[in-house]
C-alpha cells in the first residue's frame, strides 16, 4: 500500500505589492506526482527554491495544495476532520532544531506530541522512553536543550515525532544548520528508524553524502520532479546534476572525471570504497 | 555580557519542599505574604519567624541564596526604615534634632516594616528557588483551573509561559551576537546621550525583532506539525497529583495561620503579647 | 604588516568554579594577503579566537599585534581596529535592519565617519563585490533570498574597505550553488583586492579548494598550522578530533595502499585526477 501519493500536486504563493494588490504569482510546487510505498527511504533532493520544502509541508497536511490531491495513508490531506490523524501517521522535522523544540527539558520535549494526542499519562512516559533509545539520547532526558550540540537537538526532535508513533517521518533538511558531526548523528539516527523501526522516511536535503542510502532519489527543480530513480541512477547523470547547480559525491565527481579523461570505469560510482576498488580492478587488467 | 544575568533562579536540591506540589508552594507563600500583614505584635513575628526559618531549614538552600533577593530591594527597604523611622509620631520621644524626632512607635514602625519587607521576599524566594518554572506554570495553570469556567484562557497563559521561558535564554544569546555583529560594523552601544543611544539601538532592535517573529512562526508550524491544538483532550505527562506529604504541607500551614490569628484576636485583649 | 598572535589565552569564567579554558597558548603570524583556513569542529575554540582578532574579546592573557602594534596597549582604538579587521559572523543576514539594502551596506562607512555621500560610494562598491548590482540597492534585505541576504551582511562589512577579512562559516545553511557563489567571490576578492581573508570552516572540502594555509584548532589549541596537503597528511589523527580530511585524500591513500603509484597528498578533485591518470599512463 501507499504510504503517501500525490497527484498533480500544485502550490502558488502570490506575492503582494506596496498597496496589497497581487503583484506576482509564483508556482512553488508544479504539478507534482508522487508515489511513496510504506517502509521506503525517500530522498528529495534541489537547491533552495526548487520547491522541495513546500512540497515536504503538503506531506503532513501543514499546506494543503492548490490544485491536485495529497493522499497520506489513504486520507486526503484536504479533508479537515482527518488532519489531527494525518499529522499523527507523518511527523515532521524542520531544520532549526531550536525552533521547534517546546519543552524545556529534554523528556517533556519528546512527551509533547504524545499529550497533545491524549495519550494516557502511563504509555508517555513509555513512548519517551523507547523514543529517546531509539536517537540514543536517554542520557540526556533530564537536560535542558539549550544546553545541547544541534545534531543532538535534532535528535530530541526526531524522537519527539518518533514518539507519536507515526507510520512516516518527513524531515524538511534537519542537516543544513549542523556541523559534519551533527550531519552524521541525525543521518545515522533516521536510517536506523528506517531499517530497525520500518518507518517510512521523507529527507529532504542537499547534502548529497546523506541520499546515498536511500532507495530512491526525487530531484525537483523550479517546482517540478525533473529526475527519479535510485541513487546510483541519478548520480550516473553527473551532467545533468551539475546543470542544475547541484553537487555530487566526491567519489562519483572524480569517478566521472577520470572516465572523461578515458579510464573504463562504471557509471554512478558512490562511495569511496566502490572508486578504490574499481580502479584496482582496473589496473589489474592492464 | 548580557548572558551573565541570571533567569529563573531554581536551585536543584532533594528536600521534601522541591517535592512539594507546586500548588501547595503557591498557596503557601500567598498564606505566608498575608500573615505578614495580620501581625502586629512582637509575638506574632516570632510566630512568622519560627515558621519561615522552619520552611527554610528544610527547603536545604543555602541561606546566602535566600538573601540574595533582597539586593534588589536594598534601596526600597533603606526609605521604608527611614520614612517610618522619623514621621511617625508617637508618645515618646526617643531622639530629636532639627525639625525632627525619633519616637517609640516610629522605632517599632520601621522594624515592623523593614522585617515583613524582608520576609516577604525570603518567603518568596524560598519558592522560587525549590520550584522549577515548568512546576511553577503547571501549578498555576492547574491552581487556576476553575477560572476556565469564567473563560480565562489558562491553558494558554500556562503555554506562553512555557514558551517564554524556553525561549528567553535563546533571545539572550541572539541578542549578544546581533549586538557583536553590529559591534564588527563599527556600531557604538556605550557612548553618547539618551537620544544617540537610544538611536543606537535600532541595529538592534529590529534584527531581533525579525528573528523573534521567525522563530514564533516556526514554532508554531512545529507545534501544529506535532498535533497541538489547544488545552482540549490533552492528557498530561506528568500531572499534578497531590500525596500525603502535600496534605501534611496544608496542615502545617493551617496550623500556622491559625496560629498567627489566635495571637491577633488575642493580642487585643491581653495587652501584654 | 601582519596579524600576530602571541601566547594567547582566554578563560571563560576565570576565578569560578565553571573556568573553562577556551584557548589555550595561541600563536601565530598571517602575513599580509594571505588566504587562511581556520578549521575545528563546534566548541574548538575557532570563533572565539576570530573575536580576538578584532578585539570584540579580550584575551585573559597574551599579546595580540596587528600591524606590528599591540592591540591592547592602552589608547589603542578598538573601534579602528574593527575597521580594519572586518568580521562577518556566523549567518551575518541576521544582522540587516534597515529598509534598504544600500542603506544597510552604508552603516559600517557611517559608524566610520564618512560622509553620506562617500558612504554611498563604498556601499555600491561593495555590492557590485558580492555580485550585485545596482537593481538591488533599492530593495529590502528582508525580500532577498537566503544567498542573497547573505551577499549583502558581506557587504556590509566589505564597505568598510578592511585590510583583514574574516568570515565565520560564511556558507553554513546554504545550499550548493549559494555555497559556491560566495566562495568563488571571496577568492575573486582576494586576488583583486590583495586582502587577507580567513575563512572559518568546518568544511574541508571548501577549505581544501580555496585556501594557502589552514590552520586546525582542537579543544582550545593549534593542532596543526600549514599548506593544506600537509595538513590533510594527518587525515588519521584529523578523523580522531572529530575531523574529516576531504573525502579526495581517503581515495588517494587507500589507492596508494592498493599499490597504484599515486600522490597519496592530492587534496583536490584536479590534482587528484591528475595523478591517477599519470599512474595509469605509466604502464
Amino acid at each position: 500500500m501507499n504510504m503517501i501519493e500525490a497527484s498533480r500536486v500544485v502550490y502558488e504563493y502570490a506575492h503582494y505589492d506596496e498597496d496589497g494588490n497581487i503583484d506576482e504569482i509564483k508556482r512553488a510546487v508544479d504539478g507534482v506526482d508522487l508515489d511513496i510505498q510504506k517502509g521506503d527511504f525517500v530522498a528529495i533532493l534541489g537547491h533552495n527554491g526548487s520547491g522541495k520544502s513546500t512540497l515536504a509541508k503538503h506531506l503532513n497536511a501543514i499546506l494543503t495544495p492548490r490544485e491536485g490531491t495529497v493522499w497520506v495513508d489513504g486520507k486526503d490531506t484536504k479533508d479537515e476532520g482527518k488532519i489531527w490523524e494525518i499529522r499523527q501517521s507523518a511527523g515532521m522535522v524542520f531544520q532549526n532544531p531550536d525552533n521547534q523544540i517546546i519543552g524545556t527539558i529534554v523528556e517533556e520535549d519528546v512527551g509533547f506530541g504524545p499529550e497533545n494526542m491524549g495519550v494516557p499519562t502511563k504509555e508517555i512516559w513509555e513512548r519517551v522512553e523507547e523514543s529517546l533509545k531509539a536517537v540514543n539520547m536517554v542520557k540526556y532526558r533530564h537536560h535542558s536543550p539549550n544546553k545541547l550540540s544541534g545534531g543532538q537537538k535534532q535528535r530530541v526532535a526526531i524522537a519527539g515525532v518518533v514518539a507519536m508513533h507515526p507510520q512516516c517521518i518527513v524531515l524538511d533538511e534537519p542537516t543544513a544548520m549542523l556541523d559534519p558531526n551533527g550531519r552524521k548523528e541525525v543521518i545515522r539516527a533516521v536510517r536506523a528508524l528506517n531499517q530497525v523501526e520500518d518507518i517510512t522516511v521523507v529527507l529532504i536535503t542537499h547534502y548529497m553524502e546523506e541520499v546515498i542510502y536511500a532507495d530512491k532519489v526525487i530531484v525537483m527543480d523550479e517546482g517540478k520532479i525533473i529526475m527519479q530513480g535510485t541513487p546510483r541512477e541519478i548520480f550516473s547523470q553527473v551532467e545533468k546534476l551539475k546543470s542544475c547547480r547541484l553537487d555530487v559525491p566526491q567519489a562519483t565527481l572524480l569517478a566521472y572525471e577520470l572516465k572523461q579523461a578515458g579510464l573504463k570505469l562504471p557509471d554512478g560510482i558512490l562511495t569511496r570504497e566502490e572508486l578504490v576498488e574499481e580502479l584496482c580492478r582496473l589496473k589489474q587488467n592492464t | 555580557m548580557i548572558k551573565d544575568i541570571t533567569l529563573g533562579q531554581y536551585y536543584p536540591a532533594d528536600s521534601i519542599l522541591h517535592k512539594l506540589d507546586p500548588r501547595v508552594k503557591l498557596v503557601a507563600t500567598l498564606v505566608f505574604i498575608v500573615s505578614l500583614f495580620l501581625v502586629k505584635t512582637w509575638v506574632g513575628y516570632v510566630v512568622a519567624t519560627l515558621f519561615l526559618a522552619l520552611v527554610i531549614r528544610m527547603s536545604r538552600v543555602p541561606f546566602s541564596f535566600m538573601v540574595r533577593g533582597l539586593k534588589a530591594i536594598i534601596m526600597l527597604l533603606m526609605i521604608t526604615v527611614v520614612f517610618n523611622l522619623f514621621l511617625t509620631p508617637g508618645n515618646r520621644v526617643l531622639v530629636s534634632f532639627w525639625k525632627f524626632q525619633i519616637t517609640d512607635e516610629g522605632l517599632r514602625t520601621a522594624a515592623f516594616m523593614a522585617v515583613r519587607l524582608i520576609y516577604l521576599i525570603i518567603g518568596s524566594s524560598v519558592m522560587t528557588l525549590t520550584t522549577t518554572p515548568n512546576d511553577l506554570t503547571d501549578g498555576m495553570e492547574k491552581g487556576l483551573g476553575p477560572l476556565k469556567k469564567l473563560h480565562v484562557p489558562v491553558h494558554e497563559m500556562a503555554m506562553i509561559m512555557a514558551i517564554a521561558l524556553r525561549f528567553i535564554p535563546i533571545l539572550m544569546e541572539e541578542t549578544d551576537k546581533i549586538m557583536k555583529a553590529q559591534m564588527a560594523r563599527g556600531a557604538d552601544f556605550e557612548t553618547g546621550n539618551l537620544v544617540q543611544k537610544a538611536k543606537s539601538l535600532v541595529p538592534l532592535l529590529v534584527p531581533l525583532f525579525i528573528s523573534a517573529f521567525r522563530r514564533a512562526n516556526d514554532l508554531a508550524m512545529a507545534m501544529e506539525a506535532r498535533c497541538y491544538h489547544g488545552g482540549e483532550g490533552r492528557t498530561k505527562m506528568k500531572p499534578l497529583r497531590y500525596e500525603s506529604r502535600d496534605f501534611k504541607a496544608y496542615g502545617v500551614l493551617g496550623l500556622y495561620l491559625c496560629a498567627v490569628i489566635a495571637v491577633r484576636v488575642l493580642g487585643n485583649y491581653v495587652r501584654l503579647i | 604588516m601582519s596579524l600576530k598572535a602571541e601566547h594567547i589565552n582566554y578563560i571563560y569564567s576565570a576565578g569560578t568554579a565553571y573556568e573553562i579554558a577556551a584557548l589555550r597558548d595561541i600563536n601565530f603570524e598571517i602575513p599580509d594577503g594571505q588566504f587562511l583556513g581556520l578549521i575545528g569542529h563546534t566548541g574548538s575554540g575557532k570563533s572565539t579566537l576570530v573575536q580576538h582578532l578584532n578585539g570584540l574579546i579580550k584575551a585573559t592573557g597574551g599579546q595580540l599585534y596587528f600591524n606590528g602594534e599591540d592591540i591592547y596597549r592602552e589608547g589603542y582604538s578598538m573601534r579602528e581596529l574593527r575597521s580594519q579587521v572586518g568580521l562577518v559572523f556566523q549567518y551575518p543576514e541576521h544582522q540587516l535592519f534597515e529598509v534598504d539594502v544600500l542603506s544597510d551596506v552604508c552603516f559600517g562607512p557611517l559608524n566610520q565617519g564618512m560622509s553620506k555621500e562617500a558612504a554611498k560610494e563604498r556601499a555600491r562598491a561593495a555590492l557590485r563585490m558580492v555580485g550585485l548590482g545596482e537593481e538591488y540597492e533599492s530593495r529590502s534585505p528582508f525580500e532577498l533570498s537566503g544567498g542573497q541576504k547573505r551577499r549583502v551582511a558581506i557587504a556590509g562589512v566589505l564597505a568598510m574597505e578592511p585590510q583583514v577579512l574574516i568570515l565565520d562559516e560564511p556558507t553554513a545553511g546554504l545550499d550548493p550553488r549559494g555555497r559556491d557563489e560566495i566562495l568563488d567571490q571571496l577568492a575573486a576578492l582576494h586576488r583583486e583586492k590583495k586582502i587577507t581573508v580567513i575563512l572559518v570552516s568546518h568544511s574541508m572540502e571548501d577549505v581544501a579548494r580555496y585556501v594557502e594555509r589552514i590552520i586546525v584548532m582542537n579543544q582550545g589549541k593549534i593542532l596543526y598550522d600549514g599548506e593544506p596537503r600537509e595538513v590533510f597528511r594527518h587525515y588519521e589523527e584529523l578523523e580522531q578530533v572529530g575531523l574529516a580530511a576531504p573525502q579526495v585524500t581517503y581515495i588517494m591513500h587507500a589507492l596508494k595502499a592498493s599499490g597504484l603509484d599515486v600522490d597519496e597528498n592530492a587534496t583536490t578533485i584536479r590534482e587528484a585526477r591528475e595523478t591517477i591518470l599519470q599512474a595509469f599512463r605509466k604502464e
